[in-house]
């Protein structure tokens, strides 16, 4: 990925940047400018508010993954999963500081802070959000459940959602 | 109100390895070596943490429970000498991650171990000049010792944040002095990996004598005696010098029973002192005093006399885990997961 491609992606990548429709209250990640789920489009344009999603949510479905992409093979195996965020969007992250024989359909997850991929050796290195257990058999230190935005920006109220 | 420390958070990663452990590689009496240096177990950082990544995940919890905007932050720096980048500040990317940017001075600082330290002392002068309201100062590490060598039974990740203002302070800052001398105690080379260490040279001249000069220092200041202070915080490259320079200075084992922490997770270099103040501060209840005293190699020796407030009976630390969470728990992996995750074995490309 470009440099400058990821740089563009950081609002989301590191905070959970989203948007949310302020007529049909639709959340979507990541952010739009135009709602497509208000039945008149041009109704929806600049009434899409930025929010914050809080990192909090439940596993939909997982993979785990045995034959790595470049750059993961110190990692095998591992999750890959889909997340349903409390506000509503579904994320695909990783999800980390787990066995993998414990993941399972419904495991609270949050979103913790981790590097993503490296340019190689010499190259950028790019972070963003990745998923741990709230709670579960095998818990870690340090892996409370995020109560509250990490920025001081709006929190969604639930809503119809588009990921 | 005085300045002082307006809220906290510490991190460490998930994964431990004993010296018992690492000394079946190298044909030493690890279980030895570990009782030796008061090493129990030390942490391991998973291959996508690093030292920005910590930071990041301390400095969150520190913002939650002080319910502070991280708009109002004026200064973010964090200590290392494990920055991921030789030139790209770790800073901004944790000021990023946690929504401070863009109106903010942040910076990287680098004094061995003590560099959390002296960037809490750059805060504590931004705030208490008001230049800033909030000043952010971190100390994280994910250092290594050469493979065999005796700093790999102690070198560990993890680290603290804390969030220096004027307002809602939970323990003020009554003085803080430093003691600085150069002396090449322990060192690493710009391109190298692992860093160089002068042995046992790295006690006496070096640790010992930083830390009790600047902690005398520091009581002769402010007129206290070692029996004044309910908590005590040491540099702790181990779990044996800090002990052995608190008895010099007439500390009890009582003092340092929340202060010390490098038993249970290994030396976390920048983030030792700040972990150990912050397991202080989970245990602490207002009008206790507590003296710290960091040390970095090269070298010098930061200490702070510190008192709780009435802030700190209703403070909320019920979001992130407690210190003890990361003392007790961890998952024990085998040397050859460890050396996968450290990086320790050459890969197709490298």
């Amino acid at each position: 990925m470009s440099i400058a491609r990821f740089w563009r992606e950081t609002g989301r990548r590191y905070n959970l940047g989203a948007s949310r429709c302020t007529v049909c209250k639709t959340v979507y990640f990541p952010p739009r400018s135009v709602c497509p789920s208000c039945a008149q489009h041009r109704r929806s344009l600049g009434k899409l508010t930025p929010l914050q999603l809080s990192g909090e949510g439940e596993v939909v479905t997982f993979s785990i993954i045995h034959d790595a992409a470049e750059g993961f093979e110190v990692q095998v195996p591992y999750v890959l999963a889909i997340v349903r965020t409390k506000e509503g969007p579904q994320l695909t992250g990783q999800v980390v500081d787990i066995d993998p024989k414990e993941v399972r359909i419904g495991l609270k997850v949050h979103a913790t802070f981790r590097k993503l991929r490296e340019e190689g050796k010499a190259g950028v290195i790019h972070y963003g959000y990745k998923f741990s257990p709230t709670t579960g058999p095998d818990d870690g230190p340090g892996r409370p459940g995020r109560s509250e935005p990490v920025a001081a920006t709006a929190t969604a109220e639930a809503g119809p959602v588009r990921a | 109100m005085e300045a002082g420390i307006v809220s906290y958070g510490a991190y460490v990663p998930r994964y431990r390895i004993t010296p018992a452990e690492i000394g079946k590689v190298w044909g030493v009496d690890g279980a030895g070596m570990g009782a030796g240096l008061n090493v129990h177990r030390k942490s391991v950082p998973a291959p996508d943490e690093d030292t920005i990544t910590i930071s990041t995940e301390a400095l969150r919890v520190a913002l939650v429970r002080g319910a502070i905007d991280p708009q109002e932050i004026g200064a973010l720096y964090v200590g290392s000498e494990s920055h991921p980048y030789a030139v790209k500040p770790t800073a901004t990317v944790v000021a990023q991650a946690v929504g401070a940017t863009p109106n903010l001075t942040a910076a990287d600082f680098e004094f061995a171990c003590k560099a959390g330290t002296a960037a809490i002392q750059v805060c504590l002068g931004l705030v208490e000049s008001k230049m800033v309201k909030y000043g952010v100062a971190i100390g994280s590490d994910t250092s290594q010792g050469a493979p065999g060598d005796a700093l790999e039974y102690s070198a560990s990740a993890g680290g603290a944040a804390f969030v220096m203002g004027r307002e809602h302070v939970i323990a003020s800052v009554k003085r803080t002095l430093s003691y600085t001398t150069d002396t090449p105690d322990f060192w690493r080379r710009e391109g190298q990996r692992y860093p160089s260490h002068s042995g046992r040279f790295t006690g006496e001249p070096a640790y010992f004598r930083h830390v009790s000069e600047c902690a005398r220092r520091m009581m002769e200041a402010v007129s206290s005696t070692p029996r004044d202070y309910r908590h005590i915080v040491f540099h702790q490259p181990n779990g044996k010098f800090p002990q052995r320079v608190g008895k010099q200075l007439g500390f009890t084992d009582e003092q340092m029973k929340y202060g010390l922490v490098t038993p249970y997770i290994g030396n976390t270099y920048s983030g030792a002192a700040l972990i150990g103040l912050a397991n202080v501060l989970d245990h602490a209840k207002p009008g206790e005093r507590i003296l710290v005293v960091g040390y970095g190699s090269g070298a010098g020796s930061d200490a702070f006399d510190l008192e709780t407030t009435q802030e700190i009976a209703t403070f909320d630390r019920s979001f992130g885990a407690p210190v003890s969470d990361f003392l007790e728990n961890g998952v024990e992996i085998p040397y050859a997961v460890y050396a996968k995750f450290r990086g320790k074995i050459r890969m197709e490309g490298d």
